[in-house]
């Protein structure tokens, strides 16, 4: 659990007060919603994807800090890069997220890794993931994405909830 | 962070000793990741005392067996233990008749029976529910499923912005249409405590009966069912110091009487034949299948723990808890309690400027504090107040006033940590 206290560190909180990204894309190419039941977490995320580069991207919605800071890290760190950079980002931190990939060893993620910590919160986990899996979602042309009865992360229904 | 000691805190006016009490439940001396488990999360689930754990070990391991069909002598004892059980809740309650306790896997269960058996039979298309903004999902959900099968419609029941239900408005929602009032005793999410026999009496003028959901009311204060004149009272074992899965519907022997069984099996029939089945009478009629026997023996310990100390002294203390909390909470800057009801039992829902709740619950665990964060299965009560989430402490009988302070000196760690 002492985890958990190594996880509300100055990044993330930092993120959580000045989220980075913050906002609506007036004409978007991409979007999609990210729906949190067991914590009330909303996302709308809006992309402009050229070619196969994600141009801007833009977020809003109301959450816990886990899920914003995730959020604004996100935005930040797939701004700029293509579509295949943003879905190998999606895997990794989903698998650093429920204790599969060890972010000690060989990865894409970064400053990303301050969420490992989740990992050892599994109420937890949905909050930090739900950004990407809205992110995923967006770029697969999926509406709506929701975590609801998602015990597996991994195994997250997409579709209009 | 640092508990003040306790007896530098106002000592309960009451001699009402708590200490003696927390040492019959085991799981209280636990240390969450080196920290004394501090538990305010009794309107989700209560904790059990030695007495019923024991009555539960004794039972199964001296008297179980299949109830109402072996002659043998376990089986004999086990039927009248289950029945004795039955009796014990009717006394509880004040039911007139111990066949008017039926036995359920708990509030939601007891609540569906009524929906889908008295409402399926005596609620049609175009007639009307009324429920309030205060109901938690299991006083909803199975409402909206008859309605929307038969063409009925759920009128709802306003409140105010201390959390209390609005009866001028309640009285205007009656109409020739209405068939049924569903109300709680007291709100799981705020802890207002309902004008329920007020609201009766209201409906029965029209001759409209109600069911009460008291899953938050019967561990917090002597209820008596005929004093109440409800229709249907249904409540859970697992919110008043018993175990799970077990619950008591109650309901009025001729409404019972004439309502359908809910689910068909064994031990609700009298005789069975594929031309005809005849169904058991109360209250049998209610309870397919073998029933959670050791759960009913476990509740009926725990209303009998709970008699023990007094249901008026439970109410009297955990009054003195609410208000001391109550009375810290507001003294913090950026804390707000949503739900400031006259009359509530000791449950204190509350949001702090700028963090999320479920931040709260997680910061609020690594000092050992156990809080429900989230929108407490009440979501159009949340839309009311416009939160997305709350933070919940509910407080029981085994709690303290220093309890108190470490949820005090918890919430300025948080506000530390977001500052």
């Amino acid at each position: 659990m002492a985890d958990s206290k190594v996880l509300y560190q100055e990044v993330i909180l930092d993120h959580n007060r000045k989220p980075r990204n913050y906002g609506v894309l007036v004409r978007p190419s991409h979007q999609a919603d990210g729906y949190n039941p067991l914590c009330g977490d909303r996302l709308h995320l809006t992309l402009q994807v050229g070619g196969d580069n994600i141009d801007a991207i833009a977020f809003e919605g109301e959450s816990c800090a886990i899920c914003k800071a995730s959020a604004s890290m996100m935005t930040a760190a797939v701004k700029g890069k293509t579509r295949e950079d943003a879905e190998t980002l999606f895997h990794e931190f989903r698998e650093m997220a429920t204790g599969r990939l060890d972010p000690a060893t060989g990865h894409h993620l970064g400053r990303l890794t301050v969420f490992a910590g989740v990992r050892d919160l599994p109420t937890r986990v949905k909050c930090a993931i739900l950004p990407w899996h809205t992110l995923h979602a967006a770029l697969n042309s999926v509406a709506t994405v929701t975590t609801e009865a998602d015990a597996d992360p991994m195994h997250a229904p997409i579709g209009n909830a | 962070m640092s508990v003040p000691h306790a007896a530098l805190k106002p000592q309960p006016a009451s001699a009402f000793d708590v200490e003696r009490i927390r040492a019959d439940f085991p799981i209280l001396v636990l240390k969450i990741d080196g920290k004394p488990l501090v538990y305010l999360d009794n309107a989700a689930s209560s904790q059990m005392p030695q007495p019923v754990i024991d009555r539960l070990v004794c039972y199964v391991t001296s008297q179980h067996a299949n109830i109402h069909r072996a002659v043998h002598t376990l089986s004999e004892t086990a039927t009248h233990e289950y029945e004795e059980a039955r009796r014990k809740l009717a006394r509880f309650i004040n039911a007139r008749e111990d066949h008017e306790v039926i036995f359920t896997s708990g509030t939601t269960d007891g609540i569906n029976l009524v929906a889908q058996t008295y409402g399926r039979k005596f609620i049609g298309k175009g007639d009307e529910i009324i429920l309030t903004t205060l109901e938690h999902h299991s006083n909803i959900v199975p409402w909206q499923m008859l309605a929307e099968e038969k063409g009925a419609k759920i009128r709802v029941v306003p409140v105010n912005d201390a959390g209390e239900l609005l009866l001028d408005e309640y009285e205007k929602l009656f109409n020739p249409r209405t068939k049924f009032v569903a109300v709680g005793h007291v709100s799981n999410a705020l802890g207002t405590i309902n004008p329920v026999k007020l609201m009766i009496a209201s409906a029965h003028v029209r001759g409209v009966p109600v069911l009460v959901d008291g899953a938050q009311a019967v561990p917090h204060m002597k209820v008596n069912v005929q004093d109440l004149d409800c229709d249907f009272y249904a409540f859970s074992g697992h919110k008043m110091c018993g175990p799970t899965g077990i619950g008591v519907l109650y309901g009025k022997t001729a409404l019972l009487e004439k309502m359908p069984p809910f689910k068909g099996g064994g031990d609700m029939i009298l005789s069975v034949s594929f031309k005809k089945t005849i169904y058991a009478g109360l209250p049998n009629k209610f309870e397919a299948g073998t029933p959670p026997i050791a759960g009913a023996i476990g509740l009926a310990a725990a209303a009998d723990y709970l008699s023990g100390i007094g249901l008026n002294a439970i109410n009297t203390y955990e009054h003195e808890l609410l208000e001391y909390a109550t009375a810290q909470i507001q003294r913090l800057p950026g804390v707000h309690i949503i739900g400031t009801a006259k009359r509530k039992t000791a449950v204190l829902s509350f949001v702090i400027d700028g963090v999320h709740p479920h931040d709260v619950g997680t910061l609020l665990n690594q000092e050992g504090i156990a809080v429900r964060t989230g929108h407490h299965c009440a979501q159009p009560m949340m839309e009311r107040f416009k939160v997305p989430a709350t933070t919940r402490a509910s407080f029981a009988f085994y709690n303290t006033l220093a309890e108190v302070d470490a949820l005090i000196a918890g919430i300025r760690e948080v506000q530390k940590v977001f500052l």
